[in-house]
């Protein structure tokens, strides 16, 4: 493995990291809590929708964003030839 | 059958069981006391996994501060599992690729350290016992209730049974046992949210029950919640906060890398064959603690609707709206035998009122009723859970799995726990660094005589703990938060970090951590030594309106600001260390787990 393939491979899995990540704070942090008044206007059933985000789709979310990582960094590992065996 | 008698076969048979596995499948070798040794599948790992973490506190603790602090308890649901996306993505990968037994390992050797070494070892012991001791506070309730006793003696008992449990099997037994143990608490905590959903709803998914219709009302679920508890003086459900915007943004912060810091949790993914296993199994752990997770908001709501309404029977102010003392239902006689439910008839009518009367505008009113303040003197939040099959009257089977399940939660957790703090002592400080001949079998002596220590300090505390068990589980995740995250983070991703940054960043994170949760909580919970107790006259005495919980995350701020000033006035660190980090940058070549 050459230095530039390691480092390229690095960098690609800080930007799918970077990606993830800022989706992953907007759900929690920017729905649930930030801006959970304004979407609290907004109906989702019987639920209000920051409440919502807060007690319940920011799981849903996290958990889709790990399988995401994982199939991604699988793909890179391949990509790249860093994967094992 | 009688309700006791059932418990008793249901919990006697659940441990049989547990203990059965323990047994089965002992551990021999140091290496299968610490790390169940690979060929875990990811599945089974994350069931494990899901019974390591999901402990007193999500069982027991948690729906309650959600059925008492609504919206404000988000904090708790995000927090506990938002900190796996970080885990997934910024620590398991490659520690596993690291391929060693335990947390302050890594740390001493990315930072080629024995002194690094002993301080997450320390860190570890504070942050880890911390956690035992919440757990401690859930089993002495689920003890006390079990056997109708005090909380005290329920306490005793939960140490002892603990202390058999964990000191018998080492990792391996519990990697098997936790499997076991996930089946029955998600199942005992499962069931009676669906038919509790049921009831109300007429939706078997308490997901969905949750944002559905109430049938009795024909209002929304969380509408009618909303109007029952204002009406009562209560903050509204759907929109109270803890504290400020601001303290549940950092309580939630401190909750997830806090998440991502503790030492028992990470180190299941030192068991799994492969890294990108170590990657798919955050993800299956994710999955089976959300199964709770989801299902809590649900459990909480309507608990608070059914415990209010058992209590308010009729219109608010009338004569006969309020429960007759003494036609109250088993439930609430049970649960003032343990002492963590209190009546008290200030007006002298016979009658139970529950409401708010630190709301002002409610007090005046109620006084008009002739009602002369709250009479529920007592509701520990953490009984709610268990009390609530009982409060939607469902069958006493249902009772009895919810009793099994709170303990299986408890105790699952207390091991793993243990078995965390066992090796810090044994493996990091005993073989690692002050013993390194000691043989394998004095190693697991010594961790075992850890175990027996750590359960009786973490019980002497859990007589008088500092806040409930989901807050003192949560002070825990601070303690975590600010030290060990932010090294390990920095470890993987910032080459450049050496020894003195490292260590002045622990130190710092934790000092200010420690400071800012002992000066509000009593100086090592101590009661009584708190020199900002609010009590005193004081006043909430709290930086930023932030709460002592939650302060782990300004903590772990400070550990990485000092630890990155440091590291940039002295020396980088030496270049086989710089290759170290880049070689656990990718995943080739990761071999087996070992402990040297």
């Amino acid at each position: 493995m050459t230095p530039e393939n390691r480092a390229a491979y690095w960098k690609a899995n800080l930007s799918l990291l970077t990606t993830l990540l800022v989706i992953w704070f907007v759900v929690s942090y920017g729905f649930g809590i930030i801006l959970v008044d304004v979407l609290n206007t907004i109906p989702l059933g019987g639920y209000k929708l920051g409440f919502w985000f807060a007690q319940q789709g920011s799981m849903y979310i996290f958990l889709v964003l790990i399988y995401i990582y994982a199939i991604r960094m699988g793909q890179l590992d391949r990509k790249f030839d860093v994967h094992e065996d | 059958m009688e309700l006791q008698t059932l418990t008793y076969i249901v919990v006697g048979f659940t441990f049989a069981v547990y203990i059965g596995i323990a047994f089965w499948a002992r551990a021999s070798s140091t290496g299968e006391f610490y790390v169940a040794g690979k060929g875990i599948h990811p599945i089974a790992n994350g069931m494990a996994t899901g019974a390591d973490w999901m402990s007193a506190a999500s069982f027991i603790s948690m729906a309650g501060l959600i059925a008492f602090n609504g919206y404000g308890a988000s904090v708790f649901l995000m927090g506990w599992t938002g900190g796996y996306v970080l885990l997934a993505m910024l620590l398991a990968p490659y520690l596993r690729k690291f391929g060693k037994f335990t947390v302050p390992e890594f740390i001493g050797d990315r930072f080629y350290s024995r002194t690094a070494r002993i301080v997450a070892v320390a860190c570890l012991i504070i942050a880890s016992i911390t956690y035992v001791i919440g757990q401690m506070k859930g089993i002495g309730v689920a003890f006390s209730r079990f056997l109708e006793m005090s909380y005290d003696m329920g306490l005793y008992v939960g140490m002892g049974i603990v202390f058999i449990y964990a000191v018998m099997g080492g990792m391996k037994g519990i990697t098997y046992t936790q499997i076991a143990q996930y089946c029955v608490l998600i199942f005992a905590y499962t069931v009676p949210a669906v038919f509790i959903s049921l009831n109300l709803t007429g939706n078997p998914v308490p997901q969905i029950g949750l944002g559905s219709t109430h049938i009795e009302s024909g209002l929304s679920l969380l509408d009618k919640l909303d109007a029952v508890v204002t009406d009562l003086g209560f903050a509204q459900y759907t929109t109270q906060v803890m504290g400020s915007k601001l303290n549940m943004f950092v309580y939630t912060l401190s909750l997830m890398i806090g998440t991502a810091g503790l030492p028992h949790v990470i180190i299941r993914f030192f068991t799994v064959p492969k890294v990108a296993d170590a990657r798919y199994s955050a993800g299956w752990a994710l999955v089976f603690i959300a199964l709770l997770y989801t299902t809590a908001p649900a459990v909480g709501a309507m608990a608070r609707l059914n415990l209010m309404e058992t209590v308010q029977v009729g219109e608010i102010g009338s004569a006969e709206g309020n429960l007759l003392y003494d036609e109250r239902p088993q439930w609430f006689k049970n649960w003032e035998t343990t002492g963590l439910l209190t009546f008290e008839d200030k007006n002298g009518d016979g009658r139970i009122q529950y409401y708010n009367d630190k709301n002002e505008e409610f007090a005046a009113k109620a006084e008009s009723f002739g009602w002369k303040g709250n009479e529920m003197t007592k509701v520990d939040r953490d009984i709610m859970v268990l009390a609530n099959p009982e409060i939607a009257k469902l069958p006493n089977w249902v009772i009895a799995l919810v009793v099994a399940g709170g303990l299986a939660a408890a105790l699952s957790t207390a091991a793993g726990l243990l078995l965390a703090i066992s090796s810090s002592i044994s493996h990091d400080l005993l073989k690692g660094v002050f013993m390194p001949s000691i043989s394998e079998k004095a190693e697991l002596l010594a961790g075992r005589i850890a175990m027996a220590g750590a359960i009786a300090l973490a019980g002497y505390f859990g007589l008088h703990p500092p806040d409930f068990a989901a807050g003192t589980v949560a002070i825990a995740f601070g303690l975590a938060a600010s030290s060990i995250f932010p090294v390990l983070m920095m470890g993987i991703f910032n080459k450049k970090m050496n020894r003195s940054g490292a260590i002045s960043g622990m130190i710092a994170g934790i000092g200010v951590t420690m400071l800012y949760v002992f000066q509000h909580k009593g100086i090592f919970f101590v009661p009584g030594t708190a020199f900002l107790d609010p009590e005193m006259g004081m006043g909430p005495n709290w930086f930023l309106g932030i709460s002592p919980n939650a302060f782990g995350a300004v903590g772990a701020l400070v550990n990485f600001a000092v630890a990155i000033l440091v590291s940039k006035v002295t020396a980088e660190p030496p270049e086989h260390i710089q290759h170290l980090v880049e070689d656990i940058r990718v995943p080739k070549g990761a071999g087996e787990a070992t402990g040297h």
